[in-house]
């Protein structure tokens, strides 16, 4: 559910935008809508959350009804609409992964972290919420971190304490 | 060993990158199609392969191409389908991260003979680094001639762009592609029109998977006729399957399709067995969407005949004894498995993934998942059953897409083959909460009698 509450006004970079130009280029004249959801992802990139101001200047770029780009940014699950932690963890909740141990790791997160799904942590760094298959069944349970998306296979609780002790290291 | 086609050299170091791809024969493909094929020539050789295509359907990736309609003046798009995201599926993933310029071959060979000049990958957005890799891949073979403008001097020019999605699962059909291509929500389209006609962007359009796009390379490369020596019958080359679960050594194999089941499974070529020295209980042998099957129909027919891994094999016996090849992501449960609670997590996938346009599917799928949701935790009654047999019934083949029959067969193939599992859950609804039911009489040999209680 999108909920107009954020209104602090968004400034795209002029890095940003140069990126934006980049993946405009490659749709045929007239067609740079396509370009919306490869947009989001850049947004989503540099401020961790697609907020409504920022779509609002995604609209404005593409030349779009803002309508547009929230029927699109709450349609896809990927985009976050409220602030994450600084790491989005993200495991894979589905049949094949739950066969090898997924739940396990889920509830082990939320005793680790001190949160529940879909909350952030006191220090901003940490978020978690459960997936729907992320195509690596035969490597899981997995679980995958945003806005790199890099993938953590085969994990168990060691391997999990061992990646959150690293990335509070890391920042 | 079987052949390998696609994963020949999947463990020589560096075959990611362009240098070491050439140097196994890459892009020979392209040079044979685009200097000495014309491209009725490339669509004929593919026809002749028997290639099916690999994302679940099964259509013969030949005719696809051949209805593509080539209006004059009007742009034609190749877009491959890389939104891998059925339950049990990873070969893509696999796929385009270790050898990247496999599908890039493909797509410029497919591109020449469908006479398109720009094509997208359309990859699922999670997959991040996978989009990274091959837009690197992309940019190594746009600066070695092999992409751009005047290919290989020949005239031909192509532009290939990588497309992230954004986390549906419905984007893996491939109207909804599309639409998400065009920057919209993932809502399938009524056909006809089919995209051969009018799809990206109105114009004519044909979508394939990745695997079958792939498998173009050695098809051109060897000729048609040469690939559908492999395999058996209307089955034909070689397949990627994603096996996971409860085996010794999951993970992508590809597979001349006819081998046997078993083999596939206990052979230390493939799986290796069931882990931890456990029974087969129950296998989904093509991705989720499919009908579950208990270990000795998936090993064998009702007539004791063995099961082989082909389309027309694993189907035998219809929806009553078989299942289908689908994806090929390969499930395999073993005795310690909770079939309710499987099934009620493969509903909340669908429910979850159902677009919303068609209120059988809408209102179908989250129905499924509360009553099953109800029957894991202990609180069904027997009309529950029943309930859950007539819904989704009324899902099957009353939706725009197949998400809706993705999501009934699961329910109702469970339900024809582990009825009493669902009914000892509903009698049993302390016990079942810390017990499982066990492997019962589905797998051979049996060895033990079903748990459940006398009436």
């Amino acid at each position: 559910m999108l909920k107009v509450e954020e209104q602090t006004p968004v400034v795209f970079s002029s890095e940003l935008l140069a990126k934006f130009d980049d993946v405009k280029s490659r749709y045929p004249e007239g067609k740079h809508k396509s370009a919306l959801l490869p947009l989001l992802h850049l947004v989503q990139a540099e401020y961790l959350w697609v907020s409504t101001p920022a779509m609002d200047k995604v609209a404005e770029y593409l030349n779009i009804q803002p309508i547009e780009v929230y029927e699109v940014a709450t349609f896809y699950t990927m985009y976050f609409l409220k602030p994450q932690g600084k790491y989005a963890l993200e495991v894979c909740r589905t049949g094949p992964c739950c066969l090898v141990g997924a739940e396990k790791i889920l509830s082990h997160l939320e005793n680790k972290l001190g949160v529940k799904e879909g909350e952030v942590t006191a220090d901003g760094l940490f978020s978690f919420r459960g997936v729907e298959c992320l195509a690596a069944c035969g490597f899981g349970p997995v679980l995958q971190i945003s806005p790199e998306y890099t993938f953590y296979e085969n994990l168990t609780e060691a391997s999990v304490d061992k990646l959150i002790e690293d990335l509070k290291n890391k920042s | 060993m079987s052949r390998k086609l696609l994963l020949e050299h999947i463990n020589i170091p560096g075959i990611n990158t362009l240098e070491v791809y050439r140097q196994k024969g890459g892009y020979r493909a392209v040079e044979k199609a685009l200097k000495t094929l014309t491209p009725e020539e490339i669509v004929e050789e593919v026809k002749k392969s028997g290639l099916r295509g690999r994302g679940g359907a099964g259509f013969p990736t030949g005719m696809k191409w051949s209805f593509l309609a080539k209006p004059e003046g009007v742009a034609r798009y190749l877009v491959c389908n890389a939104d891998e995201s059925e339950p049990g599926t990873f070969k893509d993933r696999y796929l385009m991260t270790y050898i990247p310029h496999a599908l890039i071959e493909g797509m410029i060979v497919s591109s020449f003979a469908l006479g398109a000049k720009v094509s997208y990958i359309y990859v699922r957005g999670e997959m991040m680094p996978q989009i990274r890799i091959l837009e690197k891949a992309i940019a190594e073979a746009k600066a070695a001639g092999w992409l751009g403008k005047n290919i290989l001097g020949t005239g031909y020019d192509l532009e290939l762009y990588v497309q992230p999605g954004g986390g549906a699962y419905i984007c893996g059909e491939e109207t909804a592609l599309l639409e998400s291509l065009e920057g919209k929500r993932g809502n399938p389209r009524i056909k006809p029109p089919f995209p051969a006609i009018a799809g990206l962007y109105g114009c004519p359009t044909v979508v394939n998977n990745v695997e079958s796009i792939a498998a173009v390379v050695p098809i051109i490369n060897d000729g048609g006729d040469e690939y559908a020596k492999i395999g058996i019958g209307r089955s034909t080359g070689t397949k990627l399957i994603s096996a996971s679960g409860n085996l010794v050594k999951p993970g992508v194999y590809e597979i001349e399709l006819g081998l046997p089941v078993e083999e596939f499974i206990y052979s230390d070529e493939y799986c290796g067995g069931i882990a931890n020295g456990k029974r087969l209980k129950a296998t989904v042998a093509g991705g989720s969407s499919v009908p579950i099957l208990p270990a000795n129909l998936t090993l064998k027919y009702a007539n004791g005949e063995p099961r082989l891994m082909s389309y027309e094999s694993l189907s035998e016996g219809g929806f009553a004894t078989g299942t289908m090849m689908g994806s090929g992501g390969f499930i395999a449960f073993d005795e310690d498995q909770c079939i309710v609670r499987n099934t009620w997590n493969f509903s909340r996938f669908y429910h979850h993934e159902s677009c919303g346009q068609c209120s059988p599917c809408r209102e179908g799928t989250g129905w499924m998942e509360k009553v099953l949701h109800k029957i894991e935790h202990g609180h069904g009654s027997m009309e529950d059953v029943d309930l859950l047999w007539d819904i989704q019934r009324k899902i099957e083949g009353n939706t725009i897409c197949p998400l809706g029959d993705a999501a009934a067969w699961p329910v109702a193939s469970a339900i024809r083959h582990f009825r009493d599992e669902f009914e000892w859950h509903i009698k049993e609804p302390v016990k079942s909460q810390s017990q499982n039911y066990g492997i019962a009489n589905y797998a051979t040999p049996i060895e033990k009698a079903p748990v459940t209680e006398e009436k």
